[in-house]
């Protein structure tokens, strides 16, 4: 038992899973991770995690693209190649907007793709981290860091009273480094 | 998450009475007395487009009530059982306000006192002096028979939605069942595609019409963006206002966020499509198209046109952009009202330019008919409010607008 890094306890109902988050906090365990098939409302108020800082990521993605596009419209239709167009100045500002626009959306749509792949270490060839399999399957999973939390029988019990079907002990944290 | 405990009590109705009452029935007397004074004073011309532009404003709030609505039903959406209520009322008052808008272009037709641009004796005759052959080519689309019908059998049309989708509703809370439901969904989708055809030409029939020589075929769209937005304005803070006066206990932030965010994003669209129509114009740079923003161009108004955009696009972008903001009930209630006020601007810079022009002006006329259009939409929709529960009861997603979360 000294060697399990992880406790997994599974469950089948979503409300059962809510109550075992309940039993854990009210017993001071600290839970590591929750695994859902599909979203649950009112999970994240319930373990305490922080607002995405996503949202701040994509304004600066977004406000990237707004730049660069004016700079490179800049120097192209007013410094280097100034071209008559309708007889309009080189400097026409209307005409940047939708490239400025559309690269804005380029850029944000982009920008967080990649901040998506990063924050959750997806990239090519690489396998995804995954703590159970099950987990995208048909069941809900709390994860409990065991190093942190030495009392295994206590949180074993606490996890099959709220309803858990299986708990597991894993001596790595992700199934699917392979 | 199957537990159906809520403490709300959902046969309350709410009471027209006391001080909102008696504050509708000032500003319907303060818009009567300007309207008056219009008249009397001589200012036909601006009385009549400030006629057009308020009563065409609250058939478009109205019109977006009905278009919420029936958005609702087809996306089969839960989040808003709780508050459709409230456009259920809008619609409502559709017929009401689609009578004052006939009643108004039929009278400056009758007048000559709007679209006398293509309604004036003698302009589609080769012989007469006033003879306008680009008038005398749009003829057979712009004459009085054919443009009435047009306009009666529109608002005739969704006025007739709007009767059966209530009634349907008001079913509803009466037997329970799916059967209203489904029915909902089938005529709401077929009000969508008639809704999405027509309103342009709506748009372009009392508004564009008002300067016949030009056209653009994005004022159509353009005039559904602004009855949009203005409809979700006038849906929120007619929530909000119930909502702080002890009604709609159950809608919670969240509701105000996804209100919220439908403003945010429709401010955003609006200016995507006043854009586009600005922008064809002077990238092509022809005379018959550029001479609409020539106009608006001229001293007179331009601080206008760009406190206009300020205000529908930099003030929405700007202060609803965060999470927070949405959520947040004072900070989404300042905007709705700018925003109502926004779109006021902006339809009459779409309309004075094209009646009035140089002898705009900005007193009690204009003043006192916003005011007592806006009593007479706020009294008739809040006297179709207090008909009906503040909830559809059995609403097949009313549950989960209950426990609405995100």
């Amino acid at each position: 038992m000294s060697n399990t890094k992880y406790i997994l306890g599974h469950f089948e109902d979503p409300d059962d899973l809510m109550h075992g988050i309940e039993q854990l906090q009210a017993n001071d365990i600290s839970i590591y991770d929750v695994f859902t098939p599909m979203p649950i409302h009112g999970i994240e108020a319930k373990l305490g995690i922080k607002r995405s800082r996503l949202p701040i990521a994509a304004f600066c993605f977004g406000i990237t693209g707004t730049i660069t596009a004016f700079l490179m419209i800049f120097y192209m239709l007013v410094l280097d190649w100034p071209i008559d167009i309708g007889g309009k100045p080189a400097f026409a500002f209307p005409d940047f907007i939708p490239v400025m626009f559309e690269l804005t959306v380029l850029f944000c749509s982009f920008g967080m793709v990649g901040t998506f792949f990063f924050a959750n270490h997806l990239f090519p060839g690489r396998a995804p981290r995954v703590m159970d399999l099950s987990a995208t399957d048909d069941r809900f999973i709390i994860a409990i860091d065991a190093k942190k939390n030495p009392h295994l029988d206590k949180i074993d019990h606490l996890l099959k009273t709220a309803g858990a079907v299986e708990v597991k002990y894993n001596e790595r944290k992700y199934v699917s480094y392979e | 998450m199957g537990n159906h405990s809520h403490n709300h009590n959902f046969s309350e109705l709410f009471k027209f009475s006391g001080k909102p009452r008696v504050w509708c029935l000032v500003a319907i007397l303060i818009g009567i007395i300007s309207v008056g004074y219009g008249f009397f004073t001589g200012d036909m011309e601006r009385t009549f487009a400030n006629l057009l532009l308020m009563a065409y404003y609250i058939t478009c709030v109205c019109a977006a009530g009905l278009f919420f609505l029936a958005i609702q039903y087809v996306a089969q959406a839960g989040w808003s059982a709780g508050l459709v209520r409230i456009p259920q009322a809008f619609a409502r008052v559709l017929p009401v306000a689609s009578v004052i808008l006939i009643a108004v272009c039929a009278g400056g037709l009758y007048t000559h006192e709007l679209y006398h641009h293509w309604h004036a004796e003698g302009l589609t005759d080769p012989n007469s002096p006033h003879y306008d052959a680009v008038i005398a080519g749009k003829a057979s689309f712009l004459n009085m028979p054919f443009f009435l019908t047009r306009l009666v059998v529109f608002l005739g049309v969704y006025s007739i939605f709007s009767f059966v989708l209530t009634k349907f509703s008001a079913n509803e809370d009466m037997e329970g069942g799916l059967n209203s439901y489904r029915k909902s969904i089938t005529w709401s989708a077929v009000f969508l595609v008639i809704f999405g055809f027509t309103t342009p030409i709506w748009a372009f029939d009392t508004i564009m019409s008002l300067e016949a020589h030009w056209f653009s075929t994005m004022f159509g769209w353009y005039n559904f963006a602004a009855m949009w937005v203005s409809g979700l304005c006038a849906i929120t803070l007619t929530v909000i206002l119930l909502k702080k006066s002890g009604h709609l206990p159950w809608i919670n932030e969240s509701h105000l966020h996804d209100l919220g965010k439908f403003i945010f994003a429709f401010s955003i669209f609006w200016t995507y499509v006043w854009f586009a129509q600005f922008l064809l114009i002077y990238y092509a740079n022809i005379p018959e198209e550029t001479v609409y923003f020539y106009k608006r161009w001229e001293p007179e108004y331009l601080p206008w046109f760009w406190v206009n955009i300020v205000i529908n696009f930099i003030c929405p972008i700007l202060i609803l952009m965060t999470r927070d903001a949405k959520r947040r009930m004072n900070t989404l209630m300042y905007v709705c009202i700018l925003l109502l006020c926004g779109h006021w601007l902006d339809y009459y810079m779409m309309i004075m330019p094209g009646t009035v022009a140089e002898h705009r002006g900005f007193g009690i006329i204009e003043i006192g008919t916003a005011l007592g259009f806006a009593g007479l939409f706020v009294f008739l929709m809040l006297s179709q409010l207090s008909k009906k529960a503040l909830v559809p009861i059995h609403h097949p997603f009313l549950e989960e607008s209950l426990h609405h979360q995100i």
